[in-house]
């Protein structure tokens, strides 16, 4: 019967649209992130896994990894402490240059991480505002481990305040102002309320804040100094070894970096695929 | 020439909209589909405007194989709950639209098209307002749009679905007449789709009462107040007229609890 | 909340009031001589002009990709979708080496293509291929909420009025999808512009022809010119305050017309 033919909704494409537009779809994610992906583990494999792994506990590999580790230990928290602060303010009280303060958050986000650098340099570096002084006194910013964090930290500032900043505007202070009115405190009712209907936000920023700060590239390269075995982060040190010819070890350290941001998305797709509702909510990238 | 339709069945998944409906209507009719939500009175309605697909059962309208038609090419002007209005088209584009969609040969000039845009938003009293938005108006006003777009087409059939649904009581009201009216003007074969018994009865030539897939009652408003063909039905128009207390005491069961008058999402579709 | 503000205000204030002031230590004439050398324009030229390529092909791509994504049904979809953000997880060095092995003469994709005659790897065509890379994601995640809450009543409208589904595509899909395309496009071309380490390896870094402008930022810094530096960033900064600003005036002006 002709009218079995054409059991097509008016909404749904037509078969072959729908072959080709998938077919080229998935062929542009192939091309242009599967096979770069791919790309890492083959080349660092290409000797043999003994070969990888090997790479990785040389010296200079193992001081960057300890100082990726390290810087990260320290930025993920201070920026999910602030990242907390900033969007408790921002949500829970109105205040004059609020506006201004949102801006200012989304300013690492968007600028390039070379510039981000450059600013500590301007700040820091031997001829920028401080840097006589800070030589004066024989303390090192720049080139050293102080300066690598500051400019992880201006990084990555944004992702726990803006993964949290539209889920709090959501839930409005009604559950907290309650709580304050049966006598709650200002720390208390931060603990018991305002943080368990946060916490899947939190985690998910916490977890791309970490991702970034262990991957930054650009703005560490600046003010890093590349001092092989002290300022090297694993990224930059992938860098030293790849513009040494040393194809094998760069990759190997590369695709430690790569395993660290699949793990990252593979929890992350876990939280969304879990929490779906909640985290819909804060997905402004 | 009339519409027929014939033993209509329609399942989702594992839910079944529509058992085998039949009824007839004939050509200029205004045929009412009343019933609860989940009756299946939209799906039906849907599968008239081919929007949905029958699983089983024919439809005969104005001699032509009405399934084997795809949408594009009934011509039935469908009139949507919410509107289903282009946002980001004037109340003019929006109205041209069906016009300025058709090939080349059978469309007409440009002129042309907009004298009957003209000529429909008089038709239905929103005269200069074509370059407005959508957003720009009133709920009852951006309905008759909605209607004015469906008309442009020169349409078979019209096809409403609870037009009325999302307004508050008097633009309702004010709307049935003016709708009614103009159904006697233009003659159009019209079918509408309502859970409001008052709505239906005061409207229509013909009503369907569906009841959980099956057709409980075709006749005339008129008929269907005198002699209610089951329970359900008179239960269901229990509040429709003045006696309906006396109606409910006579079958000694509690009246049935007011529907809501907030439109409600049609569970049948998937 | 006085130490938020504190905090924020150092953190980030002051840096780009560095950043600022600094370039003017030259004065106007040295600060416009400083970003009109020839080197210096290529390089600003590169960045812009790539960026603004790949953010073109990003914005058709990602929006297939999307519709792909929201529209259809098929087994791994889940996976392709959580994959998309790829480039977003991944530290931008490991993709630019990545990338670079790829596409080089000797690469799975530079082979092939060095037949066809396309040089991919050490030319500007490289830093293309990069910064579609970059920017992909961002096309593709602003489109997909907006999408999926796309409902289905106008285009079905749009079908009992007799349109085809290129059509409707093309009258009524499209134009309420326009602005968050758009978005989405500009966010992947800010992104793009100020890219360094996807880019690095694989750009070739030949002054006056594949050279980015973040680069020469960093060769600045290492010749101690950092005025010259600071100018090149405020440049940088500055064109994408303009171009965001611009954007934020389009949106809002077509969102009053809804």
């Amino acid at each position: 019967m002709t009218r079995l033919l054409r059991q097509r909704a008016p909404t749904d494409d037509h078969p072959l649209t729908k072959l080709i537009l998938g077919s080229v779809a998935i062929g542009f994610i192939a091309l242009f992130l599967l096979m770069p992906l791919a790309t890492v583990f083959s080349e660092a494999l290409a000797q043999g896994l003994n070969t990888a792994v090997g790479a990785l506990h040389e010296t200079d590999a193992l001081a960057a990894i300890k100082l990726t580790v390290t810087v990260a230990a320290i930025a993920v928290p201070c920026n999910t402490l602030f990242g907390l602060a900033a969007a408790w303010c921002i949500t829970k009280f109105d205040f004059l240059g609020k506006n201004l303060l949102i801006t200012l958050i989304d300013i690492p986000f968007s600028v390039s991480p070379v510039v981000s650098g450059l600013v500590y340099m301007l700040i820091f570096g031997l001829q920028g505002w401080l840097g006589q002084d800070l030589r004066d006194h024989g303390i090192k910013i720049v080139f050293a481990l102080p300066g690598i964090v500051l400019a992880t930290i201006f990084v990555t500032f944004p992702f726990v305040a803006r993964e949290l900043i539209p889920l709090m505007a959501e839930q409005g202070r009604d559950e907290e102002e309650a709580a304050v009115s049966l006598g709650a405190s200002g720390w208390s009712t931060f603990r018991r309320v305002t943080v368990p209907n946060i916490k899947w936000a939190l985690l998910y920023g916490v977890l791309l804040c970490n991702a970034r700060a262990m991957g930054e590239f650009g703005a560490v390269s600046v003010v890093s100094g590349h001092i092989r075995g002290l300022t090297d982060t694993m990224p930059l040190h992938v860098e030293v070894l790849y513009n040494d010819y040393q194809y094998v070890a760069a990759f190997a350290v590369a695709a430690l970096l790569a395993l660290l941001a699949l793990v990252t998305l593979g929890v992350k797709s876990l939280l969304e695929w879990q929490f779906a509702g909640e985290i819909a909510a804060t997905h402004s990238h | 020439m009339s519409l027929v339709i014939d033993h209509i069945a329609k399942r989702f998944e594992r839910f079944p909209a529509l058992k085998g409906v039949s009824l007839t209507a004939p050509k200029g009719c205004f045929l009412a589909l009343l019933g609860p939500s989940g009756s299946g009175k939209t799906t039906l309605l849907r599968i008239l405007g081919g929007l949905e697909f029958a699983d089983a059962g024919r439809i005969g309208f104005d001699g032509l194989d009405w399934l084997a038609l795809p949408a594009r090419e009934r011509r039935a002007g469908f009139v949507f709950q919410q509107y289903a209005l282009f946002r980001h088209m004037t109340v003019a584009k929006n109205i041209a639209f069906g016009l300025n969609v058709r090939p080349r040969r059978m469309r007409p000039p440009r002129a042309e098209i907009a004298r009957r845009v003209d000529e429909l938003l008089a038709l239905v009293q929103l005269d200069g307002l074509g370059k407005r938005y959508p957003s720009q108006l009133s709920g009852g006003q951006r309905q008759r749009v909605a209607l004015a777009r469906a008309l442009a087409i020169e349409p078979r059939m019209l096809l409403l679905d609870e037009p009325f649904g999302a307004l508050d009581a008097k633009v309702r009201k004010d709307l049935r007449h003016w709708l009614r009216s103009l159904h006697e003007r233009l003659g159009l074969t019209t079918v509408f789709v309502t859970h409001d018994q008052d709505e239906a009865l005061e409207l229509a030539d013909l009503v369907a009462v569906l009841n959980e897939g099956r057709i409980e009652q075709v006749a005339a408003p008129a008929e269907l107040r005198a002699h209610p063909a089951s329970d359900f039905v008179a239960d269901f128009l229990g509040q429709a007229f003045p006696g309906g207390g006396v109606v409910a005491l006579r079958n000694a069961r509690p009246p049935v609890p007011k529907k809501e008058a907030a439109p409600s999402p049609t569970v049948t579709r998937s | 909340m006085g130490v938020t503000l504190f905090y924020l205000s150092a953190l980030v204030l002051i840096p780009l009031a560095a950043l600022v002031i600094r370039p003017w230590e030259l004065g106007f004439d040295g600060f416009w001589a400083a970003v009109t050398t020839p080197r210096v324009l290529a390089a600003l030229k590169l960045s812009f002009g790539a960026a603004a390529i790949a953010a073109a092909i990003n914005s058709v791509f990602g929006l297939i990709v999307a519709w792909v994504l929201v529209r259809y049904r098929f087994p791994g979809r889940k996976f392709v979708d959580a994959f998309v953000d790829l480039p977003f997880a991944l530290p931008t060095a490991v993709a630019g080496i990545a990338l670079s092995a790829l596409y080089a003469p000797n690469g799975w994709l530079g082979a092939p293509l060095a037949l066809l005659g396309l040089k991919v790897a050490y030319t500007p065509n490289g830093v293309l291929v990069a910064l579609i890379f970059i920017g992909l994601p961002f096309v593709v995640r602003t489109l997909e909420p907006v999408l999926a809450e796309l409902t289905r009543d106008a285009e079905e409208a749009a079908a009992t009025l007799g349109a085809t589904r290129l059509q409707t595509f093309r009258r009524v899909i499209l134009p309420s999808l326009l602005p968050t395309l758009v978005a989405g496009t500009a966010m992947a071309f800010s992104r793009a512009v100020g890219e360094y380490g996807s880019v690095i390896f694989i750009a070739g870094n030949l002054p006056g022809v594949s050279e980015i402008a973040p680069l020469m930022i960093i060769i600045k810094l290492q010749e101690y010119d950092y005025a010259g530096a600071a100018a090149i960033g405020v440049v940088m900064l500055g064109a994408s305050f303009v171009f965001l600003f611009a954007l934020n005036a389009l949106q809002s002006w077509s969102a009053s017309r809804r």
